[in-house]
């Protein structure tokens, strides 16, 4: 049989190649959209807000003269109100995700909490507000208060805490269970001596990135009652007089840096554009970093571990 | 030294039967213990399972209440959502629009814009390029959502008004096309999990065949991908519809039946937080009436959920 | 041909640390351990021999109810530890309590990410042992039957990740020794190490044998030669022969045998 002199020429080749040329700067285009959004706005924010941003602004209650409203109140309430969501998100987050990863057998019980969990993260956080208004706001009479609003976005960072602790704790490999089994620990020791400490960076990492989430949830937290106006602090948790530890700022009523953005962003008129951008420039400061650091926390992780 | 072992273990061998009650009551305190902690465990895991249970129990009790005042057939079919004004109107319907329209665009900017992403970062990209972006995606979907509505209300919607000179200040295109980029990590994120568990056989077998990458991208990976793309599409669609603050902010808040994105209207999220702002008393209708709206929001979003959740376990079982 | 075996031509321990009876095992429906009877000889090292997947492992594993931990396994017939004769496998024993008599040393060497010093303690830390003094006498004792002392006795708080795959190993061994294990199982200690690793590991069994009964599951037909005094021969879980180590590798009664130790399957 005779060979062909030459490979018989191949016009589609070049067709494709340049139909691939195309698409790849469609996706790079579509790439530099998201990206370009990201700085369009910090870049507005900054703009717009960053002369705002002074002491005096830090440490001012909102006014109805622009220039000489502050954030104080918003920005305490935001604090004290993590301070809540952390002492009762994370605990019962890590608890269920324990229960999950280590006892949990298959059984229809475990199916249907695995269910919720996935079912309550694709939730809209404004349904967290509306059950929080039902249940801690009237039927347990908790009022509009930091206690409640620690307690729904406990509710909402849960699902987040749940999967990423699980995620931590399943990397830990079977072999140093058995290990510490075959020493003759019981499972709580186990849990307790060697897999949660192994996996305590992972679980981290989730905490920052679920707190940081709830720093900057507005819906929830204007639906149990928060106010936009504020012109107070809650009660100091410190007090002069025995005990010194007061739980009065629970019950108290507050606002939190979102609802200050959102109040000054819906006021008509130019004045509090500005306010609204140096409030913004601030929450996106303070989510960047959290964000931030449970990236670099990740980071040092994967290079340091080797399982 | 093995001579002690030795002595030790004889030592260990002559037990006394005191010894062995001690051992057993041992035995008895470290069960009992560990079975109060699996319990205390348990009851931390069923708090998701009472989440849910106490959410529609109680969308479900004041919607009721609110279903006794409102007929059915008015929700469903009356055009207009007036609840706090003197001659209250409750239709969903307009809510329903403003819901779906904004969804809409935010799903026209999503779709197209998160699939050529993902499709480039997952078979396109180099991975120096992927690690950057990652976690640029990640910050964009972690700005919290009062920013977006800035964004929607002070930079956008002036940018468009540019384009479309008679655009109202509040408008349904702003809030839509951001709500877009809000949800585009979120599409992105899913899609390439999606295109990055088809085995790299399949590709192997396209490349073999003088395919270029587009093309096994197009014809390979994606059709063996579907079902995980389109669940993150679904999700994202659930994502878009409970959307809030973008919209409460720069949608406008009044409730307006239309499908034309150029005019301002209200979502069922928006009137939810208009309501909250405002004063309404505990039982009044108008309290109810936001847990009604709450009610067609959640199963919206239910139904989204559970089908795009389907979708990725049947995709994962293939894969 | 096939010999008959009669019992009388097998030997048999004269005395016993341990002994399954009739041992059989079920990973859900599917069985891996077929009717064993097994004798564990005091203070001499047994080795269990057998193509991949014939169940040595599954066997050892029983001894110390690791599959207690995993779902769907059921155990049949009996496990008993001298000199009680305890059921080990009885369903009112704890396996927690069988676990502190019998240690375990696994293939890959699996330290805790803590240090030296802790990964030997954590056993007796788990049995309330608090006080430093005896801890450290304890540990220190551990390494030096695990013959690793001189080599990390400068170096305690050092991460136990930072030795080498055979000081490692050996740091498994100090940790199962450190509560003074009535039986010590070792399950391919040196599968995963290089051969100067495993003759020290070689070494160090025999040595550690005059203290600790050792029962050891080995892929290494030569290896088994080399250290073990009774050897049994499993293929699909099931015992095929059981003798002294000298004789069935030179003399095996069954065919069955024969073959496997002359390479003809493996």
């Amino acid at each position: 049989m005779s060979a062909q002199s030459s490979p018989r020429p191949q016009p589609s080749i070049a067709r494709r190649k340049t139909a691939e040329a195309l698409f790849k700067v469609l996706g790079l285009c579509s790439l530099a959209i998201a990206v370009g959004t990201l700085v369009l706005l910090f870049g507005a924010l900054v703009f717009q807000g960053i002369t705002r941003i002074d002491w005096q602004f830090l440490m001012s209650y909102p006014s109805r003269h622009a220039a000489q409203a502050g954030i104080l109140s918003a920005w305490v309430g935001s604090t004290l109100i993590m301070l809540v969501t952390a002492v009762v998100g994370v605990p019962l987050g890590v608890a269920a995700a324990i229960y999950l990863e280590e006892y949990a057998r298959r059984t229809w019980i475990t199916e249907l909490i695995e269910v919720n969990v996935t079912n309550l993260a694709g939730v809209p956080s404004i349904i967290y507000g509306l059950l929080a208004l039902g249940l801690f706001v009237y039927i347990l009479g908790l009022g509009e208060s930091i206690l409640v609003a620690g307690l729904t976005l406990a509710l909402l960072i849960l699902p987040v805490v749940i999967v990423t602790t699980r995620e931590a704790i399943r990397a830990i490999p079977v072999e140093i269970r058995e290990a510490a089994y075959g020493l003759g620990a019981t499972k709580w020791q186990t849990i307790a001596h060697h897999v949660l400490p192994y996996s305590s960076a992972g679980i981290l990492t989730g905490i920052i990135l679920a707190l940081s989430r709830a720093i900057g949830e507005t819906a929830p937290i204007i639906t149990i009652g928060a106010l936009t106006f504020i012109a107070f602090l809650p009660p100091a948790p410190i007090t002069t007089h025995p005990p010194y530890l007061s739980f009065d700022w629970l019950m108290s009523p507050f606002t939190v840096m979102p609802i200050q953005m959102f109040g000054w962003v819906s006021r008509p008129g130019e004045d509090f554009v500005g306010n609204a951008a140096a409030a913004g420039v601030l929450l996106v400061g303070m989510t960047l970093t959290m964000n931030g650091l449970a990236i670099y926390l990740r980071y040092r992780m994967r290079k340091q571990v080797t399982w | 030294m093995s001579k002690s072992i030795v002595v030790m273990q004889e030592a260990i061998r002559i037990k006394k039967p005191d010894a062995i009650a001690e051992a057993a009551a041992r035995r008895r305190t470290r069960q009992r213990r560990e079975r109060a902690i699996e319990g205390g465990l348990f009851l931390a895991a069923l708090i998701s399972v009472a989440t849910t249970v106490t959410i529609i129990a109680v969308l479900l009790s004041e919607s009721i209440g609110f279903f006794r005042t409102v007929p059915l057939k008015d929700f469903f079919t009356d055009t207009l959502w007036t609840p706090l004004f003197a001659d209250p109107h409750y239709g969903i319907l307009p809510l329903l629009a403003g819901t779906l329209v904004t969804s809409g665009v935010g799903l026209l900017v999503a779709i197209p814009l998160g699939t050529v992403a993902a499709i480039y970062l997952s078979e396109f990209s180099s991975s120096h390029l992927r690690e950057v972006m990652k976690p640029t995606l990640e910050l964009l979907g972690a700005v919290p959502t009062v920013v977006y509505g800035y964004f929607a209300l002070i930079v956008v919607t002036p940018a468009l008004q540019h384009l479309w000179p008679g655009l109202p200040g509040f408008n349904m295109l702003g809030p839509g096309i951001v709500i877009g980029i809000m949800i585009m990590p979120f599409v992105i994120s899913l899609s390439e999990d999606a295109m990055r568990a088809v085995p790299m056989v399949l590709r192997e077998g396209s490349y073999a065949m003088g395919a270029t990458r587009l093309q096994t991208a197009w014809r390979v990976v994606v059709p063996a991908a579907t079902s995980g793309i389109v669940a993150a599409y679904v999700l994202g669609i659930s994502r878009a519809v409970g959307e809030t603050m973008v919209v409460a902010i720069a949608a406008g808040q009044n409730p307006n039946l239309t499908w034309n994105p150029l005019e301002p209207a209200a979502t069922i999220t928006a009137y939810i937080v208009q309501v909250a702002l405002g004063d309404l008393p505990h039982g009044s209708i108008g309290y109810q009436s936001i847990f009604a709206a709450g009610l067609t929001l959640a199963v919206i979003t239910f139904v989204f959920n559970i089908l795009g959740h389907m979708m990725r376990k049947r995709f994962r079982e293939v894969y | 041909m096939d010999l008959v075996e009669s019992p009388q031509a097998q030997d048999w321990p004269k005395s016993l640390k341990a002994e399954t009876c009739a041992l059989s095992f079920s990973y859900g429906s599917r069985l891996a351990l077929k009717n064993l009877s097994i004798p564990v000889s005091e203070y001499q090292i047994t080795s269990l021999i057998g193509p991949s997947g014939c169940g040595k492992s599954t066997f050892l594993r029983c001894f110390n109810r690791m599959h207690d931990l995993y779902d769907g396994n059921r155990y049949e017939g009996e496990i008993l530890l001298y000199p009680d004769r305890r059921n080990i496998l009885a369903r009112e024993v704890d396996p927690i309590e069988v676990r502190m008599q019998v240690g375990m040393v696994f293939q890959k060497p699996n330290p805790f990410p803590k240090s030296i010093y802790e990964n030997v303690a954590y056993g007796l830390r788990v049995r309330g042992t608090t006080e430093r003094s005896l801890l450290d006498e304890k540990v220190e004792r551990a390494l030096r039957s695990a013959a690793l002392w001189e080599e990390v006795k400068d170096r305690l708080p050092a991460q136990a990740t930072s030795l080498s795959g055979g000081q490692q190993q050996r740091l498994c061994i100090a940790r199962a020794l450190a509560t003074d294990p009535e039986l010590l199982l070792l399950d391919e200690p040196t599968s995963a190490l290089d051969p100067m690793a495993t003759a020290s590991i070689e070494e160090l069994l025999l040595d550690l044998k005059r203290s600790v009964t050792i029962l050891i599951v080995t892929h290494n037909m030569q290896q088994a030669a080399r250290v073990s005094d009774w050897t049994a021969f499993m293929y699909v879980g099931e015992l095929v022969e059981f003798g002294l180590t000298k004789q069935l590798f030179t003399t095996p009664i069954k065919k069955q045998t024969e073959d496997y130790i002359t390479g003809r399957f493996g």
